[in-house]
């Protein structure tokens, strides 16, 4: 429900990471991972980024999400394991007791930026 | 160590849309610029899209550490009895506790008008302002707790906007965080939204005076409540005829206590 204002902290995030030479150039993409706990829904955030950009140095960038999967190790037993549906104990020992390790993000990883096909390496 | 060089495997190998078609990145340290085969560079950003808002989180944990007030932020879906639970509370705990109240809504004052009764001070939000947003987040948080006397204040809660997605996700600076689930609402409710029942440290069972009416199974939503959240304290109580509420308010005042302490 709160897409929107992702979508223009993505825009402001990014824009801000354009280095001054390379603030002309066409951002080609934003890299974003997204963990399955975070309260983001993909689909809305792409509908919201198109519009967020729009009259932005970002206008034309696509949105590539990366999905995190939920990963937990147990404080007990140590097994890691990654959660698939909404059970939060230890597949091993049933212990309650565990660490999230991946799952929360909603991080900007990257932009990509289109270079001149002469400089390409 | 080996678990965390395997999650980052995991994590390459999962599905990542664009990246499929150029996989030759070369690395530039110092600039975090790497140049792709395709005719672009990528820019390492690495940044968390809700940075501003933590950074606000934790400048307001500071400033009400430095107070010694203890913050609980009060979560549930529309409806479930946030603000009839607070009004119990607070009658019961003040003045003996020097309370305030922020209270968040899209619209209205009724909630902090009910409040108000209670004698707490009280600072309502209307999120229209913000555009609508269905939570609160740290800097109105900042904005609104300025406006009270914080020098003469122990205990400050801050019931959220009826939603059980969006305010799991925004950190407002609080030291703990309780969910309310009514029994009219589904059993399931607790794995239907794990992040907020993962992110809360006690649950409210709330309105079990309308059980011998309702088809509502309540070990079943307890039961739903441990598996996303082992061993977390569920205090059953209805607000309106205040059945069950002494073990909650004497829950909230050890944590109460224990912060002041500091």
């Amino acid at each position: 429900m709160h897409e929107m204002g992702i979508a223009l902290q993505i825009v402001e995030i990014a824009t801000a990471s354009l280095p001054a030479d390379l603030s002309q150039a066409r951002v080609a993409a934003v890299n974003l991972k997204i963990g399955k706990l975070a309260a983001v829904v993909p689909e809305s955030l792409r509908f919201c980024f198109e519009v967020a950009i729009k009259d932005t140095p970002l206008a034309g960038a696509k949105l590539a999400i990366e999905d995190i999967p939920v990963v937990a190790k147990c404080n007990d037993c140590d097994a890691q394991w990654t959660i698939d549906e909404p059970v939060f104990v230890c597949q091993k020992c049933q212990s309650g007791s565990l660490e999230i390790l991946s799952g929360r993000e909603l991080d900007i990883e990257s932009i990509e930026v289109e270079e001149e096909t002469h400089d390409s390496g | 160590m080996i678990p965390d060089d395997l999650l980052k495997i995991k994590r390459y190998f999962h599905h990542k849309e664009f990246d499929k078609s150029h996989h030759d990145h070369t690395q530039h340290a110092q600039t975090g610029v790497s140049t792709q085969k395709s005719g672009t560079r990528e820019i390492k950003v690495v940044r968390r899209v809700l940075d501003v808002n933590a950074k606000m989180a934790e400048q307001n944990r500071r400033l009400f550490a430095d107070k010694g007030i203890f913050v609980l932020n009060v979560m549930s879906s529309p409806g479930s009895g946030k603000t009839t639970t607070l009004e119990k509370t607070l009658t019961r705990i003040m003045p003996e506790i020097k309370s305030a109240v922020i209270v968040g809504d899209i619209c209205t004052t009724h909630d902090a008008d009910r409040l108000a009764n209670t004698e707490a001070p009280v600072v309502q939000i209307n999120t229209d302002e913000f555009g609508g947003d269905c939570h609160l987040v740290a800097h109105v948080i900042e904005k609104a707790a300025v406006t009270l006397d914080l020098d003469d204040i122990e205990f400050l809660v801050v019931e959220n906007v009826g939603n059980l997605v969006c305010p799991a996700e925004f950190d407002i600076g609080e030291d703990s965080r309780v969910v309310i689930l009514s029994v009219t609402e589904g059993e399931d409710k607790p794995v239907k939204y794990p992040l907020m029942f993962r992110e809360c440290e006690a649950a409210l069972l709330n309105k079990i005076d309308l059980l011998p009416y309702l088809d509502f199974d309540k070990q079943k939503a307890i039961d739903f409540i441990h598996q996303v959240h082992p061993q977390m304290p569920v205090f059953e109580i209805s607000a309106k005829t205040e059945e069950g509420l002494d073990a909650w308010i004497e829950w909230l005042i050890d944590k109460i206590k224990q912060k002041n302490r500091y």
